[in-house]
């Protein structure tokens, strides 16, 4: 089997996993080596699914041990299994890196032989790149479950990145689909590795040069769709992961059915993709605009809105709330208006220093008003012709693509918008299908 | 308050000639209708002035930006010369002029006229920059690295630092072919020079076999079931996929010159330690 077989079967297996990233740490290449590093992270190219190509992301071995039921490597699948050596994955890297294809690799691997020997496996792979090649670009590895703590910590010493996939969002959908796995099993290795990044931030103040474990962070990822698992139980599991962990990123993964199963929706059908854009809605809600998870959905509320977006969704539960003034209101109340971002809040927040801004200004600074002007006041005047009448509201706040599904769905002579949003349609999977398939 | 007049100024293309048509625009209290550089036709019903560049004034002018601006807004303006903005060289002595009325809060001004319009320039050009870190494709030939780009914006000298600092060991070019410029490196010692025309020899089995893996991995990774081209699109444009390996075919073409000589020539130069300065002057011809 030449290297080409081997990176179209490794490749294949590897890309369901979308922790994708090439963030979280500045570096430059030291003197005789190769490769740096950016914080905010560079996209070197982009699939056909419009997804960032980052880092090349492929399995040191897609022989598995294992047989969870989601996953295309498990044990039980009739599928082509392949192995890169060491050395031939980290040349194919360099050789890869050397010609700006990729800002460097993510690493994951079925389980071969034990967690011991798979992680030993990947190991050797990061030094050479490490040692051999003096390789100072990115690279993202994944904490085997039940491997040993020193090897682990040898990993983490290697790697910017480490992950520890949850896959399942309860202990009870983990152990129905993966019954090798549990919830232990996975957690121990996160609180591990979150105690060596802690560890390690001491030593850096201490020692300048101490060696950093693990410096862009530790992220995950879960499946969505796969389980019944709600919204609300996700996004408080998420909230949890942020704060306990102290956790980069978590990543959603909207299931496509790679397997026949009774445990699992039908192999026809199409990955919740709706659900995962919510959800990843709702994450840069808690990570970067001040929400907290119980904000957004409650114990009567599982799941999102499917035609209004979380922040939307929300101020139109809080009308106490607006109307904001741009002139006065603070960043975090700015951050909280629909269709303002963290860019756009920033310009408003420096624009008004000098000048006093109106509906024209916010338009040159390119805030995006559709949404905005009905939740906001340039010195107390309201934007003009707007009516905060329900209706129509609703007509503008969706899409003509949604307000289509919503009439479809929801069959009321008259729009209206607080009764019904927060109720969501009984005939989920129908929606499902119509937001997911093209009208 | 100066005069509009309605003379069009005509500096060498250089940061330092624009510095001059600032320090003229002042000394003869007027506003010309527009500032060219010296290759470009100017409208026929327009006296024209030759602004001669002279580094004593375009040193006082420069000095007394961050003095009276400060320094956000000389980086400001450094940006805005590379942007391809259409008289971007009116624009920026505009905003100069607010931004000695008005001191460093010009920087939040972000609701005029001029100042949005340079601050959009910028961000176009900062975005691109940021995309060709990732856009730029290497071929090596004969351990040289090449690539060639189509940027908008002139981004070479922005994209200098990051490229010296990833590859120290290697010696690379990377060739602007709107501009005519071309971003060479050899160990520790970078430059960027006009280059017009490059033709690139044939890449050796190696190259091939790489361009061939990487096609490979693009094409497995991509997930059927999520395909959404409107996506990708809106990500990675379509003028940039000309120079993308992803997208190139690969094949010999038999009969083809080895212009190795020309590249290793190239990067082989002498060549003035990289200075911050020395590389925004040169600006595109």
């Amino acid at each position: 089997m030449d290297v080409f077989d081997k990176l179209k079967i490794l490749t294949d297996a590897a890309k369901y996993d979308v922790a994708c990233t090439s963030s979280g740490v500045n570096k430059k290449a030291a003197a005789g080596g190769i490769g740096n590093a950016a914080a905010c992270g560079i996209c070197h190219s982009f699939s056909a699914d419009g997804r960032c190509i980052s880092l090349l992301k492929v399995l040191m071995t897609n022989i598995c041990a294992y047989d969870c039921k989601y996953c295309v490597n498990r044990h039980s699948n009739d599928t082509a299994r392949a192995a890169f050596t060491p050395r031939e994955l980290a040349d194919l890297t360099i050789n890869f890196y050397r010609r700006n294809y990729i800002e460097g690799l993510f690493l994951s691997s079925g389980v071969l032989k034990n967690p011991d020997y798979t992680c030993e496996q990947m190991i050797e792979t990061l030094r050479i790149l490490r040692e051999e090649y003096r390789f100072s670009g990115y690279i993202h590895a994944k904490a085997i479950p039940g491997a040993d703590h020193a090897l682990i910590t040898r990993l983490g010493m290697l790697a910017d990145r480490m992950s520890v996939n949850i896959e399942m969002p309860s202990q009870s959908s983990l152990q129905l689909l993966a019954p090798d796995k549990s919830k232990q099993a996975i957690f121990k290795p996160m609180a591990y590795i979150q105690s060596r990044i802690q560890e390690n931030s001491h030593d850096i103040v201490q020692y300048r040069h101490a060696p950093k474990f693990v410096p862009a962070g530790q992220s995950t990822q879960m499946i969505i769709g796969a389980t019944p698992d709600t919204d609300f139980q996700i996004l408080n599991l998420t909230e949890s992961l942020y704060k306990k962990y102290k956790l980069k990123r978590v990543f959603f993964s909207a299931y496509t059915p790679v397997a026949e199963n009774h445990l699992l929706p039908a192999l026809d059908t199409t990955p919740p993709l709706w659900r995962e854009h919510r959800l990843y809605q709702a994450d840069w809600l808690l990570r970067f605009y001040g929400f907290t998870a119980g904000e957004l959905l409650d114990g009567e509320h599982q799941s999102f809105n499917p035609y209004l977006d979380p922040k939307c969704h929300w101020a139109l539960n809080h009308p106490d709330f607006f109307p904001v003034d741009v002139n006065r209101a603070s960043f975090h109340s700015l951050l909280r208006v629909p269709g303002i971002g963290v860019t756009s809040a920033k310009r408003i927040v420096s624009a008004r220093r000098t000048t006093s801004l109106s509906f024209d200004g916010l338009k040159k600074l390119g805030v995006v008003l559709k949404r905005a002007q009905y939740f906001i006041t340039c010195n107390g005047k309201t934007a003009d012709g707007i009516k905060t009448a329900s209706t129509w509201m609703l007509r503008t706040l969706l899409s003509e693509k949604t307000l289509k599904l919503y009439q479809f769905n929801v069959q009321s002579e008259q729009l209206s918008l607080f009764e019904h949003l927060p109720a969501l349609p009984s005939g989920q999977e129908d929606l499902l299908a119509c937001l997911t398939s093209p009208i | 308050m100066p005069n509009q007049s309605d003379l069009i100024y005509r500096y060498d293309g250089s940061f330092d000639g624009l510095l001059c048509c600032v320090f003229e625009s002042y000394q003869t209290k007027a506003i010309p209708i527009d500032i060219l550089p010296s290759g470009a036709t100017a409208p026929l019903l327009f006296a024209v002035k030759e602004v001669g560049t002279d580094p004593e004034k375009a040193k006082r002018v420069l000095d007394s930006i961050p003095e009276k601006l400060g320094r956000p807004a000389l980086e400001f303006i450094r940006q805005a010369f590379l942007t391809c903005l259409p008289q971007k060289e009116l624009h920026i002595l505009l905003f100069l002029r607010l931004g000695y009325r008005y001191g460093p809060a010009v920087m939040n001004m972000l609701t005029d006229k001029v100042v949005n319009t340079l601050f959009k320039a910028v961000n176009h050009l900062t975005r691109e920059s940021h995309l060709f870190k990732g856009f730029v494709r290497f071929s090596i030939f004969n351990n040289v690295l090449v690539a060639q780009i189509e940027p908008q914006n002139y981004v070479l000298p922005l994209l200098a630092q990051h490229f010296c600092e990833r590859y120290p060991e290697e010696r690379f070019l990377i060739h602007d072919k709107t501009h005519g410029m071309g971003l060479v490196y050899q160990p520790y010692q970078s430059t960027v020079i006009p280059i017009e025309e490059l033709e690139l020899p044939e890449a050796d089995t190696d190259e091939l076999a790489f361009r061939s893996l990487w096609q490979l991995f693009y094409d497995t990774i991509a997930i059927r079931e999520r395909y959404n081209p409107a996506c990708r699109m809106s990500h990675m444009p379509k003028r940039y996929w000309n120079n993308l390996t992803e997208f190139s075919q690969i094949s010999y073409q038999p009969g083809q010159t080895k212009p190795i000589a020309m590249i290793n020539r190239l990067t082989s130069q002498e060549m003035p330690p990289t200075g911050t300065n020395e590389i925004y002057k040169g600006g595109p011809a």
